[in-house]
């Protein structure tokens, strides 16, 4: 069986300006922190996002790399909840918000998986989605009439195919299997389904058997087929929470949106934690620790 | 015995969140802010114990603990089943609202235009599919004219007005009820408009008219809202919120 291990930067290294990339997790939860940071430190740039928003749609915008993006939400999930450089961007109109239902999400990520151009939903109708989208959104009448003989008229959800998937998980192996450890998969498997290159981050890498024993067999989200590289990343959500492996870092992430407030704040969190490599970036947050204990 | 001469704003708040969730039967109760939290767990330690609720994340609770606790769970509930849920129409939600309009259109996502805000906040979450496919109270702990507006900025939750009759899609829409530190409203008013049910003791007419920018139907023969019992009181005093976080979420 291949071994996909490769290096953040080498993942990274096959993205390309102008794609459309999905980032796992949800809001401020088991993001691929580590990837997001590494597609900081490359030169990539007019990105269109697709994501249950959190701090990485906000680093992304801080860099400004997303052109456009595809979300259900955008939360930091803790005071002060609306992530600063995400709303920076907004309130600039530097960003095509294409603003949806959170269940669009996952109903156009479950249409790109099973290769269909769409798939109905009620979500959305009558709101102001249907504007956000404009003729980008349309809707699909049944061709079967309800019992009055009336036609029921859905969302017809665009299936959302993606370029690249990044995620984030507990524990996996060298060829792609790979298992969250806590209570919420969220849709990690359904973005590396709608994705054409898919990379999967983890907390540790062990033998398929050892993947097997420690996680049971309903939380292996992820097969070989849904997996083109491998990184070993421990603490790679970082900032967000990880189930079971580690909760937020709720000091840091209030530290991340307070330094969003002016460019002399920023800068210094830039020059202090964005501006070497990963393994750079781990031991400034320990070091942040050990000074906020 | 608890005293029922002592009942607080806050009190009168959490037994009309209760009340949201009477003949609900055996649903998911999701309540978005600690108030309706509390809310619901009165209904479902007193005449619904048939709710389900869950700890905000993905576990269903076996028990009512109090708010913010843990207790023995009954099954799992992570965000995809959310959604299948959703769709079920076996739900009611309780959600904020930075606006909401008289025909029940309600915004969370930003203030300003759609593709240049003038400020952001969550995007609509899960409002459209939640206000399309089950019953939708709102909580609002500060009634005033910014909240209640004319018109809203960004449709995240759809109004009663925005049902298409032709369209069968639209037959589960059902924003219920909305409770604020001031009183209880519907939509029962004429056009499925903006109605008062009852008004918290102390609370005047004037001081609704005067903190909503529309007409409020039936505001002048609006009565008062009902007393708690002495075991809705010991239940929310001494079992769901016993560091009365309630009061934080009620402007004085």
């Amino acid at each position: 069986m291949r071994d996909k291990r490769i290096t953040l930067d080498d993942a990274v290294g096959q993205l390309r300006s102008g794609m459309t990339i999905g980032l796992g997790g949800w809001g401020s939860r088991r993001k691929p922190m580590a990837f997001v940071r590494a597609i900081l430190r490359s030169d990539v740039k007019d990105l269109t996002v697709v994501t249950y928003g959190g701090p990485d749609l906000g680093l992304l915008c801080s860099a400004g790399k997303v052109k456009k993006a595809y979300y259900g939400f955008v939360s930091l999930d803790s005071a002060p909840f609306y992530d600063p450089w995400f709303s920076k961007a907004r309130t600039e109109g530097a960003i095509v918000a294409r603003e949806m239902d959170e269940g669009m999400v996952k109903c156009g990520l479950e249409a790109a998986a099973a290769r269909l151009p769409f798939l109905p939903i009620r979500a959305g109708l009558g709101s102001d989605v249907q504007n956000f989208w404009g003729d980008e959104l349309q809707t699909v009448t049944s061709p079967y009439p309800d019992a009055s003989g009336k036609h029921e008229t859905l969302i017809a959800m665009p299936a959302l195919n993606l370029d690249v998937a990044f995620v984030h998980l507990n524990i996996g192996d060298a060829h792609g299997n790979a298992g969250y450890q806590g209570v919420d998969p969220y849709f990690d498997d359904l973005y590396c389904l709608a994705a054409e290159k898919r990379f999967v981050s983890v907390e540790k890498i062990v033998e398929t058997e050892q993947l097997v024993k420690e996680v049971p067999l309903q939380q292996l989200i992820l097969n070989r087929m849904m997996v083109d590289g491998v990184v070993e990343a421990p603490n790679g959500a970082h900032f967000t929470l990880a189930g079971e492996s580690y909760g937020r870092d709720e000091k840091f992430q209030r530290h991340y949106a307070e330094a969003a407030k002016t460019p002399e704040s920023w800068q210094a969190f830039v020059d202090r934690f964005l501006s070497g490599s990963e393994d750079d970036y781990q031991a400034a947050v320990e070091k942040f620790a050990e000074e906020q204990a | 015995m608890t005293s029922t001469e002592t009942v607080t704003r806050a009190e009168y708040c959490a037994i009309a969140c209760a009340d949201i969730f009477a003949g609900a039967g055996e649903i998911m109760a999701s309540p978005m802010s600690t108030m309706s939290q509390i809310g619901a767990r009165l209904a479902r330690l007193t005449t619904e114990p048939d709710l389900l609720i869950t700890d905000g994340e993905a576990l269903i609770l076996a028990d009512t603990p109090a708010v913010g606790a843990k207790g023995a769970i009954e099954g799992w509930m992570p965000f995809r089943k959310v959604f299948d849920v959703v769709a079920s129409g076996r739900r009611h939600v309780v959600m904020g609202a930075n606006q909401i309009d008289r025909y029940g259109n309600q915004n969370l996502s930003a203030f300003g235009p759609l593709q240049q805000p003038t400020r952001q906040m969550f995007g609509v979450r899960g409002a459209p599919g939640n206000t399309i496919n089950h019953a939708t109270s709102y909580w609002v702990g500060k009634h005033n004219k910014r909240v209640f507006c004319d018109k809203v900025d960004v449709v995240a939750g759809v109004g009663w007005d925005k049902v298409d009759p032709e369209n069968p899609a639209y037959k589960y829409l059902n924003v219920y009820r909305v409770v604020t530190n001031l009183g209880v409203f519907d939509f029962g008013g004429p056009g499925h408009t903006f109605r008062a049910l009852s008004l918290h003791p102390g609370v005047t007419a004037d001081e609704v008219a005067d903190n909503t920018s529309f007409e409020v139907a039936d505001l002048a023969d609006a009565g008062v809202t009902r007393e708690p019992t002495a075991e809705e009181l010991r239940i929310i005093r001494e079992v769901l919120d016993p560091r009365n976080l309630r009061d934080r979420e009620v402007a004085a």
